[in-house]
């Protein structure tokens, strides 16, 4: 029987910038957007949008591994799929 | 038996990556800001509901001081996500802050929060307050029965940002504004010299200033 919590650790509940389609929710738009034809450090991005900098460096590596930011040197741009998705 | 350990003064923060009402959360994520760690018993308990408001009701007060908050108990992430949606139904407080789902115990016993005499399951009430490095810098550890002092946390925040940002020790029932203790010389040439430096002495081991 999977626990609730293995649930979730497969990403049903537990992804804020991800929904279960794969698109970005409304706060994963708002990173996305805030780094549309930028690059951007956690901070910089935090100061941006108002978004605690814990939540902001979690959110990048969602985005990140959900493959809609790169990562080049400690800052944060979006990949073709990000740009494809605004579109 | 699960082996427990306990976080020392002054050593790095034990590293976890945790499964939180706000998403997928490591500690390195607070890197550069202060953090105020705590465990609390069981959601929908009764203490632990009052001091969940509490830590909300001081969580502007946190921020002024670029400190975050994290809680974490032995439940579910819905338990938890239904708790605070009850406290914000009920009492009319929202929870601001994020808290851990340690279902597996992990972090609890990386941090010497069960205390087996207390509860085999629950965490009891821990405070760490990790630095801006990640190093922890005060321990607090209440049993179940007692809920915390939200004042005394805002204190001794304050007081670590006091020493670290002047270099000065702080004295009993210290709070911000009052003088703060230089500390002691450490040979008897520093002592001697102590009592000339023009700090309000009562004695060479015991000097104070106004910042």
């Amino acid at each position: 029987m999977v626990s609730l919590y293995e649930e979730a650790l497969g990403g049903t509940l537990f992804m804020p910038c991800i929904a279960p389609d794969g698109k970005p929710t409304s706060s994963g738009l708002e990173l996305i957007r805030a780094l549309k034809n930028v690059t951007l450090s956690p901070e910089e991005v935090s100061d941006l949008i108002g978004l605690p900098l814990y939540r902001t460096r979690s959110s990048l590596r969602e985005l990140k591994d959900s493959g809609y930011v790169e990562e080049v040197g400690g800052k944060y741009k979006l990949s073709k799929k990000a740009e494809a998705y605004l579109k | 038996m699960e082996a427990i350990s306990f976080p020392l003064l002054g050593r790095q923060a034990p590293d976890f990556e945790a499964v939180t009402t706000h998403g997928a959360l490591r500690l390195s994520d607070y890197k550069g800001t202060w953090l105020v760690l705590f465990s609390h018993p069981a959601d929908f308990t009764p203490v632990c509901t009052t001091e969940f408001m509490a830590f909300a009701e001081i969580y502007g007060e946190l921020k002024k001081r670029n400190t975050e908050l994290l809680g974490l108990s032995i439940d579910s992430v819905s338990s938890h996500i239904a708790w605070v949606r009850n406290i914000e139904e009920k009492m009319g407080i929202k929870i601001p802050f994020p808290i851990i789902a340690d279902l597996n115990k992990e972090i609890a016993l990386k941090y010497g929060m069960i205390h087996p005499d207390q509860s085999k399951t629950e965490t009891v009430r821990c405070v760490f307050v990790i630095d801006p490095e990640s190093k922890i810098r005060a321990i607090l550890y209440y049993p179940l029965t007692t809920g915390r002092n939200m004042q005394e946390i805002l204190r001794l925040i304050d007081a670590l940002q006091t020493t670290d940002k002047y270099k000065v020790a702080t004295p009993a029932n210290w709070k911000p504004g009052d003088p703060v203790v230089i500390p002691a010389p450490v040979t008897t040439e520093g002592a001697e010299e102590r009592l000339k430096e023009g700090y309000e002495c009562k004695e060479w081991y015991l000097c104070m200033k106004k910042l």
